[in-house]
C-alpha cells in the first residue's frame, strides 16, 4: 500500500501526470515501447541489481560481462535491433549496470573514421561480438590535450606495417573503458611518423588479446587500473605497446591515408578527427546526466514528502520536510533543471542529426558551431546536474548517506561526466573562443552561425520590469539573460584587445582572461537554455494542465539563475537593486506553487521502483520498512570472523595483559 | 608518529582493494591493537591519544569511536559515583565496550520527536525499553551493528503514566562471552554507505527489554524506586559539550581541506598539459590562470578554517571555566555562533574537496589519489551533530533576537555589535553612499568593515521580510518558515564576516615578516574572492560600485600569480605525512605516474591474466556467435 503522505500528494496534481510523461518521451507511442523494453528487462532476473550495493569490484565486473552476453540474446529473442524503437531504450532500462559500453564507441569511431573497406572488414565481426572493442585516446600524462599525447605509430615502408610504441609512462595509454579485461582490440591514438616526420594523431585498430584463450599479444601490458569513484563494473584499463606491430590498413583512413610508398595523403577535413568525441558529447547527455538528475530528484521528491521533522505549528504533527522553505530551495530548482536541460537536450540532438547528414555529405559549415555548442553545453549541462545530485544527496540528510538510498551512486556516477569526453573548464574555453570570434565578425558586419546573432544586435538599456510579476514574463528574463551574456562577451573581447594593443603576447593575454572567458562561455549557455525553455513552453499544448507548470517551472528555472547570480545581472544596473528583490520574492513565491506538484512531477519522470534501485524513492514511500528489510541482506550481518579473531581476545584477555 | 609508522602490526593491503568486511575487519583489529600498545606504552595524555589514534587509523572513523568519544565521557559526566564504580572499569578495560544511540531511523535532529520510549516498572524496579514503530528503531550509531556490548540508548521516559521526556539509559545488548544479541535485542549492521566503510553503524530494535532502574544515568534526573521523577538542576550545560564538538567539526573542516588542497596544488605542479606559449613544452598545470582560480582560494579558506578552529577551541577553553563557575552569560553567543560556523565551515570544505578532485581531473577520479576517500569521510559532518540548514536557522535566531533588541533601543555586545550601527545609518541616509568609496580593497581591515555592512543589510533585510510575514500571518512558525531562505542567506554573511575579521585579526599576532606577508596575500585572496563570488550583495547593498568590483576581480587574479611561487610550500607547512594522505597523486616527492602504475597492479581485477569472466561468459558467446 502507498504511503498516505505520498498519496495525498498524487491526488492534487494540476496536470495530467501520463501527458507529460509522453510529452518528455516524445509521443504515448515512445512511452509504450520504452515501458515494454523496460519491463522486458526487469522482469529478467540475470538483469537484476538487487545486490549491487553489497557487492566487491569483481562480483559487479562479472555480473556486468553477464549481462553484456545475456543482453545479446535477449536482443534477439525479443527482435530488438539496433536500428529498432527499442534499442535507445535498452541502456536506461539496465540502468547502464553493463560492460562492453565502449564497443559501440569502437564501432563508432571506425564507421565515421574508417574506409568502406573497413567499415566492410571490421563492423560485421564486431556487431557479433567475435571481437569486443575499445576506445584508447587518453594517456596517464595527457588527456583533453590530443596535439600532447606521445604514444607513436612508425611506418615501415619495408614491412608495410605500423609500429606502435608507448616511449615512457606518461604515454601508457590509461582509463579506456572496458580495456582492463574483455577488449581483445582497441583503436589507439598515436602520433603518426613517416620518414621520420610526425603527421600528428591518428587512429589505429590494434589487436591486444588473443582471440583463442583472450592472453595478451605480444609487446602488449594491460589491465585494470583499480578501484573508482563508480563504475566499478567497468574494467578501466591501462595499455602499454611495445614494439607491436599492426598491417597498414589498420590506421583508419576514411579521412587520411598512407600509401604503399609512404605517401601521406589527406582527403577532406582534419577537423573530422574530432567530429566522434563532439557527438559522443552530446548523446551522453540523456543517459550519463539527465536520468541520474531525474532519478535523484525522484528520490529526494518523495522521500521529503514522507520524512518528517520538527513541527511547524505548535499542537499538530511534525512537517513533511518538503513543506520547509529552506528544503523547497533546495530540490525545486534542480527539479526546474531537469525539465530546462530535458528540453536543451532535444534541441541539440535535433540539431546534432541535422549536422551529421551534411558531414555525411562532406559539407562542413556546421562543425565549428557545433562544437562549441557540444563543448560549451556538455561542461554546463555535467557541472550543474552534477551539483544537483549533490544537493538532493544531502538534501536527504543521513540516510541519503547510505548506499541503499541510491543517492551516493548516482553523484559518484555522474560527476564522472564533468571529466570524461573533455574536462569542462578546457570546453567552456573552447567555447569561448567561438564565442569572441563570432562577436569580432558580428561587430565587423559580418554573417554569424545561427546560435550566436544575438551577438549582433547589442541592445543597450534597462530591465523595464515594475514590479514582482513583470519578472514572471519570458521576454523580461529571457532578455535580461541575453544582456548578461553579451556584455561578459564583449567587454572579454574589449579586455583582450586592450591587453594585446598594449603589447602582450596573445597567448598571455588569453591566458590572463581565462577566468572571465569561462564565465563568458557559460552565460551563452544558460541563455539558450532559458531561451529554449521559454520557446518550448510556448509551443505545449495548453490542455491537461501541462503547459501552465511547464511554465511555472521555466519561470522557476530562469529566477534561480538570476537570484544564485545577482551580481552579474545588477553589475552593470541593467537590473536595479529595487528589481532584484522582485525577483528574490517572485522566486520564493514560485516555490510554494511549484511544491504542490513537486511529487507527480518526478512521478511523471515514470521510474521504476527497481530502476531507481532506493530504499527512500519507491514509489509506495515505505521508506522506513524497506531500509530495515535491506540492511538486514547486507554481508556484514553474517557473522563477521572479526569477533572470534580479534574482538574476543580484547574484551576478554586485555586485563590479564594489563 | 614514528612509533606507529614504524610498527609492522599496523601494516595492511591498501584499504582500496578490500571488500567493506575485510575492511571492518582491519579496523578491528587495529583497534585492538592500538588500545593494548596504548597500555603498554602508557600513553593517557587525551592530545597523546588523539595523534597515536589519527595515526593508527590514519584520519579514518573506526568502530571503537564512539566507545572512547561518547561512552566513556558520558559515563564521566552524566552517571553517579555508584553508576562510575559499575561500568567505568570495565569499560575502561574494554570488557564493556559502548556506543551511544540517538538517532532513530526516522527522526535525527530533532531531539524531542524521538520514539523509543523507557518505561518504569516499580514492581520490579525496572525499566522495560521498547522501540514502538518502525521509525523509532535506533540507526546509524557507530560500533553498534557489530562490536558493542553495550549502549547508551536515549529514550522517552515514562513513569507513573507520565512522559518526562529524553533520558540516557545504559543497555546491555550482547551477551558477554558469546556476543550474541541478547532476548528481546534485535542488533546488525545498517549495511554499506557513502564512506565509514570500516564503522559498523548499527540498527537497534528493543522489544520489552527489561534492565535495572539503576542503569538509568542520574547524575542530574533521577527516577526514585517508587517511580517519582526528579528533575535535573539546568539544562543548559549540554550546550557546553554542543560548542566543544562543534569546534572539532571546524578544525576537521580546516584538515580535511588542507589534505585535499595539499594533494591538488602538488599534483598540479607535476601534471603537464597543454601548451600556454606556441613551441614551448606543456607547462605545469598549476600555472594555468583557471587551475589557479580553483585551488588558491580553497588554499586560503583551509587557512581561515584552521585560524577560526584555533579560535573557537581557545575561547571555549577560556569561557569552559565561568562555566563550571555556573557563569553561562557568554554560552549562548558562543552557542550560536559556532553553530552556524560548523554549518559554514563544512558546507564550504565540502564544496572544496570537490573542487579538489575535480581540479585533479580523471586522475583525481581514481581511487588512487585519495581524495574520493577524504570527501566520503567528510561530507557526513554536514548532517552529524546537526545538520547544517537547521544550524544556519539558529543562528538566525540569535541575530535575529540581537537586531530586535537594537531596534528597540538597546545595545548588543560580541560579534553581533555591528547591528548597534543600523540605528545610526537610519539616522545618516548619506552613510552608505559615502562608505562605497572608502572601502580599499589591498587593506583587510577594510574589507572587514565591507563584510560587517553585507552582514547587517542582510540581517536587517531577513529581520524586515520577517516581521511582514508575521504582519500578514496569525502563526509564528509559517512566517519563520517563509522567510527561512533569508534567514539563511543572513547566517551565512554573518559567519562569513566572523571568518574574515578572524583571519585579519590574525595576522597582526604572526612575528615572521615573511610569513606575516604570505599569510596577509591569502588572507586578501580570501577577502576578495569571497567578495567576487557574492558581488551581488555588495553591490545591492550600495557597499561596493560596479568599478570596485572590477578592480577585486582584477585584484583576485593579480594575487594568484602572486601566491603561485609560494604555493607548493604552503601545503609542505599543513605538515602531512604521505602515509596519512593515503595518495598517489599528492606524494611528497612527486612520483605520480609510475607509483599509480605500481598501484594499478594490485587492483583484485589484476589478480589473475586472464579474467575468470572470460572463461565464464565470453568464451561461451564467442563461441555460439
Amino acid at each position: 500500500s502507498v504511503n498516505p503522505d505520498l498519496a495525498s500528494e498524487r491526488q492534487t496534481a494540476s496536470f495530467s501526470v501520463e501527458k507529460l510523461t509522453a510529452l518528455l518521451d516524445g509521443g504515448a507511442e515512445q512511452t509504450r515501447i520504452r515501458r515494454a523494453v523496460v519491463e522486458a528487462i526487469e522482469s529478467d532476473p540475470v538483469f537484476s541489481r538487487e545486490n549491487q550495493y553489497f557487492q566487491t569490484q569483481n562480483e559487479r565486473y562479472e555480473a556486468a560481462v553477464r549481462k553484456a552476453v545475456h543482453l545479446q540474446k535477449k536482443m534477439h529473442e525479443m527482435g530488438w535491433t539496433e536500428n529498432g524503437p527499442e534499442y535507445k531504450y535498452i541502456y536506461r532500462a539496465l540502468s547502464g549496470d553493463v560492460a562492453f559500453l565502449l564497443h559501440r564507441v569502437f564501432m563508432r569511431s571506425i564507421s565515421v573514421l574508417g574506409s568502406d573497406k573497413q567499415i566492410a572488414k571490421w563492423i560485421p565481426p564486431a556487431t557479433q561480438h567475435q571481437l569486443i572493442g575499445s576506445y584508447a585516446q587518453t594517456e596517464l600524462g595527457h588527456g583533453t590535450y590530443l596535439q600532447g599525447l606521445e604514444t607513436t605509430a612508425v611506418f615501415d615502408i619495408a614491412t608495410q606495417e605500423f609500429i606502435l610504441n608507448t616511449p615512457k609512462i606518461s604515454a601508457m595509454k590509461w582509463w579506456p573503458g572496458d580495456m582492463g579485461r574483455s577488449a581483445t582490440h582497441t583503436v589507439v591514438f598515436a602520433q603518426l611518423y613517416i620518414h621520420g616526420k610526425c603527421y600528428g594523431i591518428h587512429p589505429f585498430i590494434v589487436q591486444i588479446r588473443s582471440l583463442q584463450d583472450h592472453s595478451l599479444c605480444p609487446g602488449v601490458t594491460a589491465g585494470d587500473i583499480g578501484p573508482k569513484m563508480n563504475f566499478e563494473h567497468i574494467d578501466n584499463g591501462y595499455l602499454m605497446l611495445k614494439n607491436v606491430r599492426i598491417p597498414r590498413d589498420n590506421m583508419l583512413s576514411k579521412f587520411c591515408e598512407v600509401r604503399p610508398d609512404g605517401t601521406y595523403v589527406r582527403q577532406g577535413s582534419q577537423k573530422i578527427n574530432y567530429f566522434t568525441m563532439t557527438t559522443v558529447r552530446i548523446s551522453l547527455i540523456s543517459d550519463e546526466v539527465l536520468t541520474p538528475l531525474m532519478k535523484a530528484c525522484t528520490i529526494a521528491i518523495r522521500y521529503s514528502a514522507v520524512r518528517r521533522q520538527s513541527k511547524l505549528k505548535p499542537g499538530e504533527q511534525e512537517a513533511k520536510i518538503l513543506d520547509y522553505q529552506t528544503q523547497q530551495e533546495k530540490l525545486l530548482p534542480q527539479l526546474a533543471a531537469a525539465y530546462a536541460f530535458h528540453f536543451i537536450n532535444d534541441y541539440l540532438q535535433e540539431l546534432f542529426d541535422k549536422g551529421y547528414r551534411e558531414i555525411q555529405r562532406k559539407n562542413f559549415d556546421m562543425l565549428p558551431e557545433l562544437h562549441a555548442l557540444s563543448s560549451g553545453f556538455k561542461a554546463v549541462i555535467t557541472h550543474h546536474c552534477t551539483a544537483a545530485v549533490e544537493i538532493c544527496l544531502r538534501a536527504c540528510g543521513g540516510h541519503g548517506y547510505s548506499l541503499l538510498s541510491g543517492l551516493p551512486s548516482l553523484y559518484t556516477k555522474i560527476l564522472a561526466s564533468c571529466i570524461y569526453e573533455g574536462e569542462n573548464t578546457i570546453l567552456l574555453l573552447q567555447t569561448a573562443r567561438f564565442l569572441i570570434k563570432c562577436f569580432m565578425a558580428a561587430s565587423a558586419g559580418q554573417p554569424v552561425p545561427p546560435s550566436v546573432t544575438y551577438l549582433a544586435a547589442v541592445k543597450p538599456g534597462k530591465c523595464p520590469a515594475k514590479n514582482k510579476s513583470d519578472f514572471l514574463s519570458p521576454d523580461i528574463y529571457t532578455e535580461a539573460y541575453q544582456h548578461v551574456a553579451v556584455r561578459l562577451i564583449s567587454s572579454t573581447a574589449a579586455k583582450l584587445q586592450d591587453l594585446v594593443q598594449s603589447g602582450v603576447k596573445k597567448y598571455d593575454a588569453w591566458n590572463q582572461c581565462t577566468v572571465q572567458l569561462v564565465l563568458a562561455a557559460k552565460a551563452h549557455c544558460h541563455y539558450i537554455t532559458v531561451k529554449n525553455f521559454a520557446e518550448t513552453v510556448e509551443k505545449l499544448e495548453t490542455k491537461a494542465g501541462i503547459q501552465r507548470i511547464m511554465k511555472h517551472l521555466c519561470d522557476l528555472f530562469a529566477l534561480h539563475g538570476i537570484f544564485s547570480n545577482t551580481g552579474a545581472f545588477l553589475h552593470d544596473g541593467y537590473i536595479s537593486a529595487a528589481q532584484m528583490d522582485m525577483v528574490t520574492s517572485s522566486y520564493l513565491d514560485l516555490l510554494a506553487v511549484i511544491r504542490k506538484d513537486a511529487v507527480p512531477l518526478v512521478d511523471a519522470f515514470d521510474f521504476t521502483d527497481k530502476s531507481l534501485n532506493s530504499a527512500l524513492g519507491s514509489y509506495d514511500g515505505q521508506v522506513y520498512q524497506r531500509l530495515y528489510e535491506w540492511a538486514q541482506k547486507s554481508p556484514t550481518n553474517k557473522m563477521s570472523p572479526a569477533y572470534e579473531r580479534y574482538l574476543k581476545p580484547l574484551l576478554h584477555n586485555t586485563l590479564s595483559k594489563l | 608518529e614514528a612509533l606507529v609508522l614504524n610498527d609492522p602490526d599496523f601494516q595492511h593491503e591498501d584499504l582500496n582493494f578490500l571488500s567493506r568486511s575485510q575492511r571492518y575487519e582491519q579496523a578491528i583489529r587495529k583497534s585492538s591493537l592500538m588500545v593494548m600498545k596504548l597500555r603498554e606504552y602508557g600513553i593517557a595524555d587525551p592530545e597523546e591519544i588523539f595523534w597515536f589514534k589519527s595515526f593508527v587509523h590514519r584520519g579514518r572513523p573506526e568502530p571503537l569511536d564512539l566507545h572512547l568519544g561518547m561512552f566513556l565521557p558520558t559515563l564521566l559526566t552524566q552517571a553517579t559515583p555508584e553508576q562510575q564504580d559499575r561500568f567505568f572499569m570495565p569499560a575502561w578495560n574494554l570488557e564493556i565496550i559502548g556506543t551511544y544511540a540517538q538517532t532513530e531511523m526516522g527522526h535525527g535532529t530533532h531531539l524531542r520527536g524521538l520514539e523509543t520510549t523507557a518505561t518504569y516498572d516499580p514492581a520490579t524496579q525496572e525499566f522495560i525499553l521498547n522501540s514502538p514503530t518502525v521509525t523509532s528503531i535506533k540507526w546509524w550509531p557507530g560500533g553498534l551493528g557489530k562490536t558493542s556490548n553495550h549502549a547508551i540508548v536515549l529514550a522517552q521516559l515514562y513513569t507513573q503514566g507520565q512522559c518526562k521526556g529524553l533520558h540516557a539509559f545504559i543497555v546491555p545488548i550482547r551477551q558477554l562471552g558469546t556476543h550474541e544479541p541478547l532476548p528481546g535485542i534485535t542488533v546488525g549492521d545498517i549495511g554499506p554507505k557513502f564512506g565509514y566503510d570500516e564503522m559498523d553503524n548499527g540498527y537497534l530494535k528493543m522489544d520489552n527489554f527489561r534492565i535495572p532502574r539503576e542503569n538509568m544515568l542520574m547524575k542530574y534526573a533521577q527516577v526514585e524506586p517508587d517511580g517519582t521523577y526528579v528533575k535535573p538542576v539546568s539544562d543548559k550545560l549540554t550546550y557546553g559539550t554542543m560548542v566543544f564538538i562543534r569546534s572539532i567539526i571546524v578544525g576537521d573542516s580546516a584538515r580535511s581541506l588542507s589534505r585535499a588542497c595539499t594533494i591538488a596544488i602538488r599534483y598540479s605542479a607535476v601534471r603537464h598539459q597543454s601548451e600556454l606559449k606556441p613551441g614551448e613544452p606543456e607547462p605545469q598545470i598549476l600555472d594555468y590562470q583557471t587551475q589557479q582560480y580553483k585551488l588558491f582560494p580553497l588554499l586560503a579558506t583551509a587557512y581561515a578554517f584552521h585560524f577560526v578552529g584555533a579560535y573557537i577551541k581557545d575561547t571555549y577553553h577560556r569561557i569552559s571555566g565561568d562555566i563550571n563557575a555556573g557563569d553561562l552569560s557568554e554560552l549562548p553567543e558562543l552557542h550560536a555562533l559556532t553553530a552556524g560556523l560548523k554549518a559554514f565551515t563544512s558546507w564550504a570544505a565540502n564544496a572544496g574537496i570537490e573542487e579538489c578532485r575535480m581540479a585533479c581531473g580523471g586522475h583525481g577520479y581514481s581511487r588512487c589519489s585519495g581524495i574520493p576517500d577524504i570527501y566520503v569521510t567528510f561530507t557526513p559532518s554536514c548532517t552529524y551533530e546537526g545538520e547544517n540548514t537547521v544550524m544556519m536557522l539558529q543562528t538566525a535566531r540569535f541575530l535575529v533576537k540581537s537586531y530586535t533588541q537594537v531596534s528597540s533601543g538597546q545595545q548588543v555586545s560580541g560579534t553581533v555589535s555591528y547591528l548597534n550601527d543600523l540605528s545610526r545609518q537610519r539616522i545618516q541616509p548619506q552613510h552608505v553612499a559615502a562608505r562605497a568609496v572608502t572601502v580599499r580593497i589591498n587593506d583587510p581591515l577594510s574589507l572587514v568593515e565591507a563584510y560587517k555592512a553585507r552582514a547587517a543589510r542582510l540581517v536587517e533585510a531577513a529581520a524586515k521580510n520577517l516581521q511582514a510575514e508575521l504582519n500578514h500571518r496569525k502563526s509564528k512558525e509559517d512566517a519563520w518558515n517563509r522567510t527561512s531562505v533569508d534567514l539563511v542567506r543572513a547566517s551565512e554573511a554573518h559567519c562569513h564576516y566572523v571568518v574574515v575579521k578572524l583571519f585579519t585579526a590574525k595576522l597582526s599576532e604572526v612575528s615572521n615578516a615573511a610569513v606575516r606577508a604570505v599569510l596577509t596575500d591569502l588572507c586578501l585572496l580570501y577577502a576578495l574572492f569571497g567578495i567576487s563570488k557574492n558581488t551581488g550583495d555588495f553591490l545591492q547593498a550600495g557597499i561596493l560600485t560596479s568599478a570596485q568590483i572590477t578592480q577585486v576581480n582584477q585584484h583576485v587574479k593579480e594575487l594568484l600569480a602572486v601566491i603561485r611561487p609560494n604555493a607548493v610550500a604552503l601545503v609542505d607547512s599543513f605538515d602531512f605525512h604521505d602515509v596519512h594522505l593515503g595518495s598517489v597523486l599528492g606524494r611528497y616527492d612527486g612520483n605520480v605516474y609510475e607509483n599509480m602504475f605500481e598501484w594499478a597492479k594490485k587492483s583484485p581485477l589484476n589478480k589473475t591474466e586472464v579474467h575468470a569472466s572470460f572463461h565464464k561468459h565470453l568464451k561461451p558467446m564467442q563461441a555460439k556467435l
